[in-house]
């Protein structure tokens, strides 16, 4: 599904991401672990053309993202709150969201019914614009948009911090049961070892740009991980 | 400390992209304060010899000191519209080891060194000198130089007050007409004399230099108000977090038949509405609707129809000049989402051009009662729309593309009350005055009509070829998407 050959992004003459060859199938769920700098937040952004590589390339799904916007319908991400609308209600971030994905006021209302637990009450119906709400809630309504329209790739970079236990729980629920057709490619990334394992099929390793570590995840996993962090 | 201050606001200025983008515009205003400083360079060396001959009789500085009322009230307006409260990040100081007055103290007094507290000694201090050489003693001389500091100062102070209480009222300039037009009508019509007031205040200050303690009491109360209104809003719950507003949800329904462009016009109608900042453009555009009544009753001003055109294209385009000219910056808070969303740029851009267009339909149907002063009038406003949405319109979308500095719609940034400075009357300039110029040269050939048909034409066949136009811009967008997006990052 997502295809990275020979892509590079420097800045000066610091090299911050540097992936030979990078595949990802479809149906996967794909996680990426390292330190601050590893290039993680990078990756994404080439994913999604919002910053240009140095050299090489990303296609998704056959379709090279800095050549055509073709990939747009189906992929969804969320990165940080720069994905969020300030001035909107959660309701009408929801429908401006599936207005893009063609999906009507109605398909929106039965689509955020299945969510109604991760929101906990404090994010349909209570008159407040995006804005006001906690970073934690601003973040699950992030995440949530990105699965409106049954996007085919979902990007989401750090889905766990920032939320409350409860909901960290729901959520890992929540992709699992999104990946179990193996329809949907998922890429997140975490500094939580714990969730990332439990949730992914797949784990690579970042550090300063390279990739040092992929892992197809098993029940040594969580081992191997936190001895490679621990040095 | 205050160098820790000075460095910090010196670091935030040059590195901002905004400065390394602009450097055409801050040249421009380099050469915009030149002129004003020789404006008042002639003034003060001119206005001695002006006077003595003209009045021979009387004496120039009480004359001087009767217009005083009159130059606190222009420099009240100019300041309001030009100068801005220094701004501060403050929340990132506010758990350091600094005492809160002394934030305070210096942002306050950061603002004394305003080109506008500077601007006015280029004229009084050669005054001063003139008069120095004509014989007058030198106490009193300088007891009025400096009591004309301090006026200046007072005034600078005062302006503060006015724009943060005009601020949260969000009227926008309404209060600052109000007061300044309420003291001129008080004045003119003799309720109560502040001209006559001012300047024998001057007189018994430059007789009897003591008196100068009461400008300087005054001056040290404005100082306080503003010290202690601005004490009050240091506090991360009151000014630099936004105050939690009830959301209203509305269903702009109508806007479905806009097809494939709806969602983002409800967008951009949502935020015009919901954001203070944005809202203010409403303001204006009701208050420039009037703005035909200063000439078109004037039968002086009917003569000179290139006037006329400016009033048209003003009326016409002022919406779409304040909102257009920062296309896209109002959605840089979220430019990110928008750039990987389902979303083509060509629509994105359709729905500005078809918001500005609307206004300017709407603001020309608003107009039609002027035909009263004239069909010409009405000619003229057509004349003006058509070009506005023909030529304007695509201007300021491609302006847009060379847009870089984010705009913080929540406004978070404190003291940060009107967001807007010269600058943007600066760019606003050139769409009113360019077609001015275009209809001057085949009305001055030909006449009038030959004049308001090439505005018409001109509008028409921006309007014919509005897909190759928008197919340029388009392009002109997706090349400065990614420059876009890293400023729009930025925060100052």
């Amino acid at each position: 599904m997502i295809k990275s050959t020979e892509l590079t992004k420097k800045y000066g003459k610091e090299t911050v991401l540097n992936i030979e060859n990078l595949e990802i199938p479809k149906g996967q769920t794909f996680g990426l672990v390292g330190n601050n700098g590893a290039g993680k937040t990078t990756f994404f952004n080439l994913l999604l053309d919002l910053i240009q590589p140095t050299t090489g390339y990303v296609t998704n799904n056959e379709i090279q993202v800095n050549k055509s916007e073709d990939w747009k319908p189906f992929t969804a991400a969320f990165i940080d709150e720069s994905f969020l609308i300030g001035y909107l209600t959660p309701e009408e971030y929801f429908y401006f969201i599936g207005d893009l994905r063609g999906m009507n006021t109605a398909d929106i209302d039965t689509f955020l019914q299945q969510f109604e637990d991760i929101f906990n009450d404090e994010i349909i119906g209570k008159k407040k614009y995006l804005r006001d709400l906690s970073k934690g809630n601003q973040k699950k309504a992030g995440i949530i948009a990105a699965l409106i329209g049954n996007p085919e790739v979902v990007v989401l970079d750090e889905p766990f911090a920032n939320l409350d236990p409860t909901t960290q729980i729901r959520l890992k629920k929540t992709l699992k049961s999104l990946t179990e057709k193996k329809e949907v490619t998922i890429l997140i990334s975490s500094h939580d070892l714990n969730h990332i394992t439990e949730v992914c099929d797949r784990i690579v390793v970042l550090d300063k740009g390279d990739i040092v570590k992929d892992i197809k995840t098993s029940t040594e996993t969580l081992k191997e991980l936190e001895g490679f962090f621990s040095v | 400390m205050i160098s820790h201050f000075l460095n910090l606001e010196w670091k935030q200025f040059f590195r901002s992209s905004y400065w390394q983008k602009s450097v055409a515009l801050n040249i421009l205003m380099v050469f915009l304060a030149l002129y004003f400083i020789l404006m008042f360079l002639g003034l003060g060396f001119g206005l001695y010899p002006i006077l003595k001959k003209q009045f021979p009789e009387s004496d120039p500085l009480i004359m001087v000191n009767s217009f005083l009322f009159y130059w606190f009230l222009g420099d009240m307006m100019l300041r309001f519209f030009m100068q801005k409260l220094p701004v501060m990040n403050i929340k990132p100081l506010l758990t350091l080891p600094i005492k809160r007055s002394k934030i305070l103290h210096y942002v306050l007094g950061k603002s004394v060194i305003s080109f506008f507290n500077f601007l006015p000694l280029f004229a009084v201090i050669p005054f001063s000198i003139i008069l120095l050489s004509n014989g007058y003693s030198s106490s009193t001389v300088i007891t009025w130089m400096l009591t004309m500091i301090i006026f200046t100062l007072i005034i600078n102070f005062l302006n503060f007050i006015i724009e943060s209480k005009s601020a949260e009222t969000e009227l926008s300039f309404f209060p600052i007409i109000l007061i300044v037009f309420g003291l001129f009508a008080l004045n003119h019509f003799n309720l109560i004399s502040f001209s006559s007031l001012l300047s024998n205040g001057m007189n018994s200050i430059t007789s009897n230099p003591i008196l100068i303690i009461i400008p300087v009491i005054i001056l040290g109360v404005l100082y306080y108000l503003n010290f202690s209104t601005l004490k009050k809003k240091l506090y991360v719950d009151s000014s630099l977090k936004t105050k939690t507003q009830i959301a209203s949800s509305t269903d702009l329904g109508w806007t479905r038949r806009f097809g494939d462009t709806a969602p983002f016009l409800q967008l951009d109608l949502k935020m015009i509405w919901r954001n203070k900042r944005t809202r203010s453009t409403l303001f204006i555009m009701v208050l420039a609707l009037f703005y035909g009544l200063i000439f078109y009753p004037n039968p002086k001003y009917q003569e000179t129809i290139p006037m006329l055109i400016f009033v048209g294209i003003f009326i016409t385009g002022i919406f779409m000049i304040n909102f257009g000219q920062f296309i896209p910056a109002w959605d840089s808070a979220y430019y990110k989402l928008l750039m990987s969303q389902n979303i083509k740029y060509k629509e994105y851009l359709k729905s500005k051009y078809l918001l500005m267009n609307l206004s300017a339909v709407a603001l020309f149907v608003l107009s039609i009662p002027y035909v009263y002063f004239g069909w010409k009038i009405l000619l003229i406003h057509f004349a003006a729309m058509v070009y506005n949405i023909g030529v304007n319109s695509h201007m300021l979308l491609y302006g847009g593309s060379f847009n870089r500095k984010r705009i913080d719609l929540s406004q978070r940034a404190a003291f940060n009350y009107q967001g807007t400075g010269a600058v943007q009357w600066i760019i606003g300039f050139p769409l009113l005055a360019f077609p001015v110029l275009i209809f001057y040269i085949p009305y001055h050939f030909f006449g009038f009509e030959a004049g308001i048909a090439t505005l018409i034409i001109l509008g028409g066949l921006g309007i014919l070829f509005h897909q190759k136009i928008m197919d340029f811009i388009v392009k002109k967008y997706l090349a400065s998407k990614y420059k876009m997006i890293a400023a729009f990052e930025q925060d100052n």
